[in-house]
């Protein structure tokens, strides 16, 4: 497997009246080709701005973008039109998604007449093929948003994404507003996607179960910063980071016999405006030293593991040990 | 995680929180355990008769709630019954659509004016029936007995009105001869524990993110220390570590007071978490009910088997989810028979007409299907492959 | 927040209904229909078209010249002979509130048409490209709305001269501002939502974005801004001619007259409720049609 799109020191600042907003700072993240990368953190850790960023819909204001090994972090027109061919982006919010104005047939049909691939006769049978793909009947071809419930919204979004081919697809929160048995329906739908034409997911989300059933891969946020990056199984088995934990601890869980025993962090976020250096998490974590107020490296743990803090060696030295004794367990 | 770390994050402040908090624990121990130690707290409370322990503390029977739009009628709530005795909490499970959020409306009696009504029924609170209670003994009912936490935090913050101002006026509605010092320590206090630091309670709604919203709003509804709390998908905007302290804040107060809970949710892990009993509710109707155990263990109705299937356990091993197919049908257009036939795929001719018996399985457990045994076989079988 | 509220009203009202039908029609078709359907925005579009047409064949309907004075038959109450009765030189007030249609409603319909075009304008530019381009429109806008109304279109007016081009331009001048600053903050709203996003996304040019997927939403405000617009300028452009400035007597514009009417509005209220009639006529009828198109132009409000 190759590497599809690499990010190197991303960052992307915004400005306020009050100083500079790390919305993303220095993320370092590879997105296998054919594979999923979740991206998790809560409201404010920037998951959505990094999904804009590498999709060229926010500026990055230092740091590096490879799309196929080429560096594409400040592209001109012509590339920017060829990268929006391959990149693409799903929504949150089925109800401001599409455009209120535009029915099923208008939302599909701009972005294959706009690529330019298919000739005027060719295209309705594409959006007929699309409608097929995203599971939306022919009957709501010329329905407008307000007449499809959230699911088919939702469905029209993806349908939208994928009619220009694209190769790498950002979800952003793609089903955190709809119920669950919808949020299923595009769970599977978005994966028999991808292994039909083998698509990268950024599946951008704040839901643990969802991130651990889609992600091969995860990258856990926190204010801007990647505190930990792992396989997705082995995240959930031994997470080394201590707001990993916290997270991870924080899901109800639907098996009433294993209550999870919580660990309940204090406190709130600390302002993203021109954060002091060191980990972001020490004002809230329970194993703060004076060492954490130093800038922290993300260090490679186990194979494919790396995690941002200073201590979690020291911390996680049993599940460090059982991880020695076969990876079998995991 | 280890015992030191919970209890080196534990809140100082309130040091009882921390007994007996491990919930899943509950029902091995015997139904309602916790229940007594929360009825002690709750007689420290000065106040009016509260009935014992035992009594039917709220018994809905035979609910029936219609919208009239136009010329449709929506038929919301569809002849549902539930009790609740003192301190229990209910989770009301089931998708948007459903008619559960009308359910609590109906409860506090605040459907909309135009064109909502209650169709039929009866809901006996404290041993009057809220059906017949004139407007102005709502009132007094609303917010000191029965109080509700909404899932839209912007329909029930004032925009002018400073957070900490909007939280103390509250509190001294209910408590009356405090200070107006006195009552904004204690929203300050009480915003602090559903995690908006003190440098922020001076600021207008418009100022907070949705998810700090929902905070304040659950804050309010708390500070009331009702007796009865309606919690309409009360933490569905926020982060999952909020989430937590939020639940956690219900939780403490239903120990503390013995508040009784009507949770209304789609997480079917936060009912595992918070609830004593279980209603799933589709098409207005409750096509189960039981404790949580026999729910969750014995899942007997096609659509709750389907909403299981649909969340992505944090167990499994990235199988694909079998949600239910299909979409909800319109409110006003429900199909005939039983309302879920349309997507269930066991249903035959027999389900598409006529009344669906609803069928005992012992205890509390029922379940209104006519294909139990059917839907029970293959759920065994699965179990058994896997 | 309210239309958010609605529109979830109408979804849930909606969303679950399996049995929309397949629609071939145009999108312009479906709003005619839907247009049609409002009876209410119907009547109001025909009474200004009688209006219009009244004023057109002014000549044919008047039963007498608007500026024939008639020293003896002057303060005449209203009668068989004259309708309305007649104005302080004799001169029939009817015929004079049909002529006066020619001016005023060219004149109110012109300013406002002028005005809300070049307010759009301003205001899509500022809104949709934001930062620094927001910044400066803004800000000139600002300095322009420091000063009052009345006094800036006196002052073009006074550079320009009187007539009727001129009057237009002086009018439409003061009115765009407020339109751009309006439409300004819709777009700010629109532009933040994630289909502009998308468009962006799959390339969309920006006018392309502006004009199909910014605008449509966000331009309802104006179209009644601008309906209600018009009769506010009809009485501006009396103001104007007052002064001499607008347009001159005898033209018998609406505004002029009402002018006129306000000195005997005790004896002889008729003079000044004939030109009242008239403009509360076209506000009402504009604002009646104004509002049914707005809907119509929304493809949610359907039943």
């Amino acid at each position: 497997m190759s590497a599809l799109v690499e990010l190197k020191g991303l960052k992307r600042y915004f400005d306020t009246p009050k100083g500079k907003l790390h919305a993303v700072d220095d993320i370092n993240m590879v997105f296998e080709e054919g594979t999923t990368m979740g991206v998790v953190g809560e409201s404010g850790c920037g998951k959505s701005t990094l999904a804009r960023t590498i999709i060229h819909l926010q500026q990055p204001t230092d740091g590096q973008i490879l799309y196929k090994g080429e560096d594409i972090t400040y592209p001109n027109r012509k590339q920017l039109r060829k990268l929006r061919e391959e990149m693409q982006i799903i929504f949150q919010d089925p109800y401001s998604t599409l455009n209120p104005r535009y029915t099923v047939e208008d939302t599909l049909k701009e972005p294959l007449v706009l690529s330019g691939q298919y000739e005027k006769a060719s295209l309705d049978k594409q959006i007929t093929k699309l409608m097929d793909m995203i599971g939306i009947s022919g009957r709501l071809r010329m329905a407008y948003p307000h007449e499809l419930s959230g699911g088919r919204r939702q469905r029209v979004g993806i349908g939208r994404a994928l009619a220009m081919n694209p190769k790498f697809i950002a979800c952003d929160e793609p089903v955190a507003s709809l119920d669950v048995s919808i949020q299923a329906q595009i769970i599977n739908l978005l994966e028999d996607l991808q292994k039909d034409f083998g698509l990268t997911y950024m599946f951008v989300t704040h839901d643990l179960s969802v991130v651990r059933h889609i992600s091969h891969n995860i990258s856990v946020m926190y204010l801007g910063q990647l505190v930990e990056t792992s396989p997705s199984k082995e995240l959930f088995a031994k997470p080394l980071h201590p707001y990993t934990k916290a997270l991870i601890s924080a899901v109800p869980s639907t098996d009433i016999d294993a209550p999870r025993q919580r660990i309940r962090l204090k406190g709130e976020l600390m302002s993203p405006i021109n954060p002091k250096p060191g980990c972001r998490f020490a004002p809230r974590c329970p194993y703060a030293t004076e060492a954490c107020h130093q800038p922290q490296q993300l260090e490679e743990i186990l194979p494919g593991h790396m995690v941002a803090c200073c201590r979690a060696r020291e911390l996680n030295e049993d599940l460090l040990a059982k991880g020695q004794e076969g990876e079998g367990n995991v | 995680m280890n015992e030191n770390m919970e209890n080196r994050t534990e809140r100082e402040e309130m040091p009882e929180r921390r007994h007996g908090f491990h919930r899943g624990g509950k029902d091995r121990h015997g139904e309602g355990h916790d229940r007594h130690h929360g009825e002690r707290h709750g007689e420290h409370r000065e106040g009016h008769d509260r009935p014992h322990r035992g009594d039917k503390f709220l018994n809905v029977k035979n609910l029936w709630v219609e919208y009239t739009a136009g010329k449709r009628v929506v038929h919301a709530v569809n002849g549902i019954s539930f009790s609740l005795r003192k301190g229990e909490s209910l989770g009301v499970v089931g998708e948007s659509g459903c008619g559960k959020s009308t359910i609590a409306k109906a409860i506090l009696r605040i459907l909309p004016d135009h064109g909502a009504r209650i169709a039929g029924g009866e809901m006996w609170f404290k041993g009057k029936n809220l059906v017949d209670l004139s407007e102005a003994e709502m009132e007094k009912i609303r917010g000191a007995e029965i109080s509700m936490i909404f899932q839209d935090p912007m329909t029930a913050l004032n925009p002018v009105k400073r957070i900490l101002d909007q939280v103390a006026s509250v509190i001294r509605l209910h408590n009356e001869g405090m200070t107006k010092k006195a009552s904004e320590a204690i929203a300050i206090d009480m915003l602090k524990t559903v995690g908006i630091n003190e440098d922020r309670v001076r600021e207008y709604p418009h100022q907070f993110s949705g998810g700090m919203q929902q905070r304040v709003e659950v804050a309010i509804g708390l500070s009331c220390h009702p007796d009865l709390l309606l919690a309409d998908e009360p933490t569905t905007a926020l982060d999952v570590t909020i989430q937590a302290q939020v639940l956690d804040l219900i939780h403490d107060l239903m120990e503390q007071r013995g508040t009784t809970l009507i949770l209304i949710t789609h997480n079917l892990g936060i009912v595992a978490e918070m609830c004593d009993h279980v209603a799933v509710v589709y098409g207005g109707e409750i096509v189960e009910y039981g404790t949580k155990r026999e729910v969750f263990k014995n899942p007997s109705h096609p659509y709750t088997i389907g909403l299981f299937g649909a969340v992505p356990s944090m167990a499994s091993d990235g199988e694909r989810l079998k949600p239910v197919e299909g979409v909800m049908p319109d409110p006003s257009d429900l199909p005939a028979g039983c309302k879920f036939h349309t997507r269930c795929p066991y249903a035959t001719e027999a389900c598409k007409d006529g009344k669906v018996p609803v069928v005992d399985l012992g205890g509390t457990h029922r379940c209104q299907c006519h294909h139990i045994e059917e839907v029970r076989a293959k759920r065994e079988k699965e179990a058994a492959t896997v | 927040m309210t239309e958010e509220k609605t529109r979830e009203a109408i979804d849930t009202g909606l969303r679950l209904r399996d049995d929309i039908a397949l629609k071939k029609e145009t999108n312009f078709k479906q709003m005619l229909k839907r247009l049609a359907k409002n009876k209410l925005a119907i009547a109001g579009g025909i009474v200004f078209l009688i209006l219009c047409l009244v004023s057109i064949f002014a000549p044919l309907i008047a039963p007498y010249d608007y500026a024939a004075i008639d020293p003896v038959n002057k303060y005449m109450r209203p009668c068989a002979e004259h309708l309305f009765g007649t104005d302080q030189f004799g001169r029939d007030i009817f015929s004079r509130v049909i002529y006066g249609g020619r001016w005023s409603l060219t004149l109110g319909v012109a300013s406002t048409l002028v005005s809300t075009l070049l307010g759009i304008v301003v205001g899509s530019i500022a809104g949709y490209f934001g930062g620094k381009v927001d910044m400066v429109i803004m800000r000139f806008i600002d300095i322009v709305q420091c000063i009052p109304g009345i006094l800036l279109t006196i002052c073009i007016s006074v550079a320009l001269g009187s007539g009727i081009v001129n009057t237009v331009i002086a009018m439409s001048f003061g009115g765009i501002w407020g339109t751009a600053r309006m439409l300004r903050g819709q777009i700010l709203l629109v532009r933040e939502s994630e289909y502009v996003e998308a468009a962006k996304a799959t390339n969309v040019s920006s006018f392309r974005t502006i004009l199909k997927y910014v605008l449509p939403n966000s331009i309802q405000q104006t179209i009644i801004g601008a309906c209600m617009g018009i009769g506010g300028t009809i009485s501006a452009i009396s103001g104007l001619s007052f002064l001499g400035l607008g347009v001159q007597p005898p033209l018998p514009e609406w505004g002029a007259m009402l002018n006129d009417g306000r000195n005997y509005l005790r004896y002889y209220p008729n003079m000044l409720i004939a030109p009242c009639i008239m403009i509360a006529l076209t506000i009402l009828s504009i604002s009646l049609f104004g509002d049914g198109l707005r809907d119509a132009m929304d493809p949610r409000m359907k039943d």
